[in-house]
């Protein structure tokens, strides 16, 4: 199939919000298919943020589509988005503090649990085998991502790499087409950088999605990132193979201010 | 092997429940007829009842999802008086002429369970609008329920203001309707009992599945929960309704321990026990997020108050001291003050009882407290 | 007809004061997102301190109302006590569910203590009268000189507040400190200090609103700060809490509501009516009548 008839994972049409007369994100288009890794970068402040705000329906577009393979999501609550396959992780740790560490993974499986209020109730067998099932299933995605042996910790008490690993495997436990990573690496060390693109390449591999990667190191997005799109001020200033990317003068200039 | 150790608890649960339960009974049977136990006791546990019920369902809210709701009482008022009229329509009916046999058990049934249907209503109806928003309004929402609900019973024309009696005093809960005498709260003290341990247990289920596992994630971080995939607005309204339901339970059994109903006990600005404030530190004494935290601290709070209001030991007090007692909610509002300002997490922090886990748990305490010793000691030989 | 206008003037006059009162928690809320139950207690505690002092005022030979400034006075070092005996150690470690039960607790303790002070006691008392008596007939209309005097002193109190965030340093650093607590530091201001003060004026329009209050009902008791409060608050919700000018308008709103409900339907389903308002409010626009929605920062 040629890479035209395909039906992209995520797509958008001339996505846009203002805050008050500010355009924080003006014409944004972006497409992006299964299996791929795509970067988004940009300065400090370009809009990358409010841009995953806005695919994950935080934030309502002011004009513009979100297209989840090709169904629009316009109007869709944050969970709804969730639910239609994009799962996203913060630039700014959010876990349940003060749950344990497989039960972070395991609330986010909970638009996927099929018993009902009176199975939790009166404790039926259907209670006891989802239970199972999605223990099982927690306790593989803690493996995936190296964290089992924590499993019962509180996530607070995780250092700080581990809580982001944590994250990825809470949005994982969605089930989700599209996976969004804010900043993954920011604050890592390198050998906890290295491990990271290890675990997001073991990732993409395994569940075939597609990923969107937000990062600031630009190293880093020019290794793992097949294609990569560039913003700032809210506009797209360019897009393409990551080598690309690297000569392009007028991402140069955004980088090194003008 | 997870399963089974999950099974052999819950067999062991039933087991110490059914044990405890008859030998209760033999109790009851045994003394029964002593004044003591007749006035003293059984009263005291019908309202420790009614507390432990309110204090748990109120940390459903307040310490799993994570939202104040300063209208309790008023759940339990909505509960109390639906229990109450239901009651007196079945007498008037002829369902039930004296106080025995299954048609009275029946209806005695009926009315808790209708209580609570009405109370989870109400609790809807309130919790829409003021859970679909985040922040504070549902604190201000519910204390406005708590103040107003008053109101709207004493306006409701087959309420009124003077309690249920519908121009005159002779249609009491006492006479007609399911209120118990000294006599009959011994009788029933069964029901009492067994209502409270089905709500617990049903509350448990609750917050030890998918539904507690969402609410605890939205009070953890809303934004989180919903990028998760949890219906936010759903869980809270939905937590809010059942909470609601428990208390409108707990306001059914306050019904059949009085002898008539009277608003001024569930006004916002009442003194007594039965004040949404006083839950809230009940709450917060035993810990939010810990059930068996709102049980201890319920008892605690009905013994602390019933020794204040009728302990010997107070009038041999000092005047200043015994003073203070005049005004048992300055007490309780300085213990709320100095509970959150000291041990934020209360009594029990979340730590749930487990009577599977009781030995491994005392030791993983002494355990810990010993390694904070430890550490303690190597930090004070390091300086 | 002369009834409405009646109405109408008791409307704005209750409204008056409500919106005094909700300028103080729209303040507080403004700076550090806390609503602080323990505000509609500042008014008892203005109003007793009113009661005390009057008489000695009086023998001194000044009007009644001059024991407003020792009512400020009161209230103002309650108001900054509370924020730094019980708001401030909580803030500092707790979260926001700690800091609003700190502040249901200090409402109740307030209120509590109050009642076990001998010289106040569960009891209500009386207060003399404190404006003078009369007032100016417009045809069939009567405005009573408490009215008139309500009204306007609360538009200028208002207006004095509004120039007053908007023109001075301390009021700048009020805002700023609102918006951003972290930059206000970096920009050299002392942010303590100025949520101090921000409990300081609120403490003291308190105050003012007990005057008015006790010169319209001259009677006070422990707990009639609940309910002033909860329908005060309610106003500050619907104009749109933290803005000022939101505040004075969802007091007049809730003022009005109050006094139609009472002369045309029932005075004792007015609090329903007002609680309504709030729920409708919510439902259709949460943010208020003047507020903006402002989603948090992810």
């Amino acid at each position: 199939m040629s890479e035209a008839e395909r039906i992209p994972v995520l797509e958008t049409r001339k996505l846009g919000i203002s805050f008050g007369g500010l355009k924080a994100v003006n014409d944004f288009n972006i497409k992006i298919y299964q299996g791929e890794l795509v970067g988004l970068i940009g300065p400090n402040g370009a809009g990358k943020t409010t841009v995953f705000n806005l695919l994950t329906g935080v934030y309502v577009p002011t004009e513009g589509t979100v297209m989840l393979n090709g169904v629009p999501l316009n109007g869709k609550k944050t969970y709804q988005f969730v639910h239609a396959g994009v799962a996203r992780t913060f630039q700014n740790i959010r876990l349940f503090r003060d749950m344990s560490v497989i039960d972070n993974v395991r609330a986010a499986f909970t638009k996927d649990i099929k018993y009902n209020f009176f199975d939790a109730s009166f404790r039926t067998p259907r209670f006891w085998n989802e239970e199972k099932k999605i223990t099982e299933k927690a306790m593989d995605l803690l493996r995936l991502c190296r964290l089992d042996d924590v499993a019962e910790v509180p996530a607070s008490g995780l250092p700080y790499g581990r809580q982001r690993k944590l994250e990825i495997a809470r949005a994982l436990a969605t089930d989700m087409k599209l996976l969004l990573l804010d900043e993954p690496a920011a604050g890592m060390n390198p050998t906890e950088t290295a491990e990271l693109l290890e675990c997001i390449n073991t990732i993409r591999d395994r569940f075939g999605i597609a990923i969107l990667l937000i990062e600031h190191d630009m190293s880093l997005v020019m290794n793992v990132c097949q294609r990569i799109q560039v913003i700032d001020y809210g506009q797209t200033i360019a897009s393409g193979l990551p080598e690309e990317i690297a000569k392009n003068p007028k991402v140069i200039a955004a980088y090194l201010g003008e | 092997m997870k399963k089974s150790k999950t099974a052999r608890g819950y067999f062991l649960n039933t087991a110490v429940i059914v044990v405890l339960f008859t030998a209760f009974q033999f109790v009851t049977e045994a003394l029964g007829s002593r004044s003591s136990f007749k006035l003293v006791l059984a009263p005291c546990l019908w309202q420790c009842c009614y507390l432990i019920i309110l204090a748990a369902s109120l940390n459903m809210v307040l310490g799993f999802l994570g939202q104040l709701s300063l209208g309790h009482c008023g759940f339990m008022a909505v509960g109390a008086y639906t229990a109450a009229l239901i009651s007196l329509a079945c007498e008037r009916a002829g369902v039930f002429g004296d106080k025995h046999g299954a048609a009275f058990v029946l209806v005695l049934f009926g009315c808790i369970l209708a209580a609570g249907l009405l109370a989870a209503v109400v609790g809807l109806l309130l919790g829409i609008p003021a859970l679909r928003l985040k922040g504070d309004y549902l604190a201000i929402i519910t204390l406005g329920f708590g103040m107003i609900i008053v109101n709207i019973i004493n306006n409701l024309p087959f309420c009124g203001q003077d309690g249920l009696a519908l121009g005159s005093a002779a249609a009491s809960l006492y006479k007609n309707g399911l209120g118990f005498g000294s006599k009959g709260k011994v009788e029933y003290l069964w029901a009492a009992i067994s209502v409270t341990v089905i709500c617990l247990t049903l509350m448990f289920m609750f917050v030890r599945s998918k539904y507690g596992r969402a609410i605890r994630a939205i009070r953890d971080d809303e934004i989180a929960a919903s990028a998760s995939g949890i219906n936010t607005s759903f869980y809270k309204v939905f937590t809010f309704a059942y909470s609601a339901f428990f208390a409108g339970i707990a306001g059914a059994l306050y019904a059949c321990a009085n002898a008539t109903l009277s608003t001024a006990s569930f006004a916002f600005t009442n003194g007594g026990i039965l004040n949404s404030t006083f839950v809230v530190v009940m709450v917060v004494l035993g810990g939010m997020g810990s059930m068996t935290g709102s049980i201890v601290a319920a008892v605690i709070m009905f013994f602390v108050n019933y020794e204040i209001k009728n302990g010997a030991w107070v009038s041999a007090l000092p005047a200043a001291v015994s003073g203070v007692f005049e005004y048992p909610m300055l007490v309780y509002a300085l213990v709320l003050i100095i509970v959150i300002m000291f041990r934020p997490k209360g009594i029990f922090g979340s730590y749930e009882f487990s009577l599977q886990n009781l030995i491994p748990d005392i030791r993983a305490a002494h355990a810990a407290r010993a390694a904070a010793k430890a550490e303690r000691k190597e930090a004070g030989s390091h300086v | 007809m002369s009834t409405f206008f009646q109405t109408l003037i008791v409307g704005l006059r209750l409204g008056s004061i409500y919106a005094l009162i909700a300028l103080g928690y729209t303040m507080v809320y403004g700076i550090i997102r806390l609503i602080n139950f323990a505000h509609g207690d500042f008014i008892m505690v203005g109003g007793y301190t009113m009661i005390f002092v009057v008489p000695a005022v009086l023998a001194l030979g000044l009007p009644a109302w001059a024991a407003v400034v020792a009512a400020i006075a009161v209230c103002v070092l309650v108001g900054m006590a509370t924020e730094l005996i019980a708001y401030r150690p909580v803030r500092k470690k707790g979260t926001a569910m700690t800091a609003l039960i700190t502040a249901i607790a200090m409402s109740l303790f307030l209120e509590n203590l109050a009642q076990a002070i001998p010289a106040i006691g569960p009891n209500p008392k009386v207060a003399s009268q404190i404006f003078s008596a009369g007032g100016i007939s417009i045809g069939p209309v009567t405005l009573e000189y408490t009215t008139i005097i309500t009204i306007v002193i609360s538009a200028v109190v208002m207006i004095v507040l509004w120039e007053f965030t908007q023109k001075t340093r301390l009021g700048r650093a009020m805002r700023c400190v609102s918006e951003d607590k972290a930059a206000a530091t970096l920009m050299g201001i002392n942010v303590n200090r100025t949520i101090l003060l921000t409990f300081a004026i609120g403490s003291g329009l308190a105050a003012v609103a007990a005057l008015m209050y006790m010169a319209q009902y001259p009677k006070v008791y422990t707990t009639m700060g609940s309910l002033l409060g909860l329908k005060a608050f309610v106003s500050a919700v619907l104009g749109g809490i933290g803005i000022i000018p939101g505040a004075v308008l969802g007091g007049i709103v809730i003022g009005l509501v109050e006094s139609f409900t009472t002369s045309y339907i029932s005075s004792s389903m007015a609090d329903t009516f007002v609680f309504l308002i709030l729920i409708v409010v919510l439902i259709i626009k949460p943010a208020g009548i003047l507020g903006r929605n402002a989603g948090e920062k992810v």
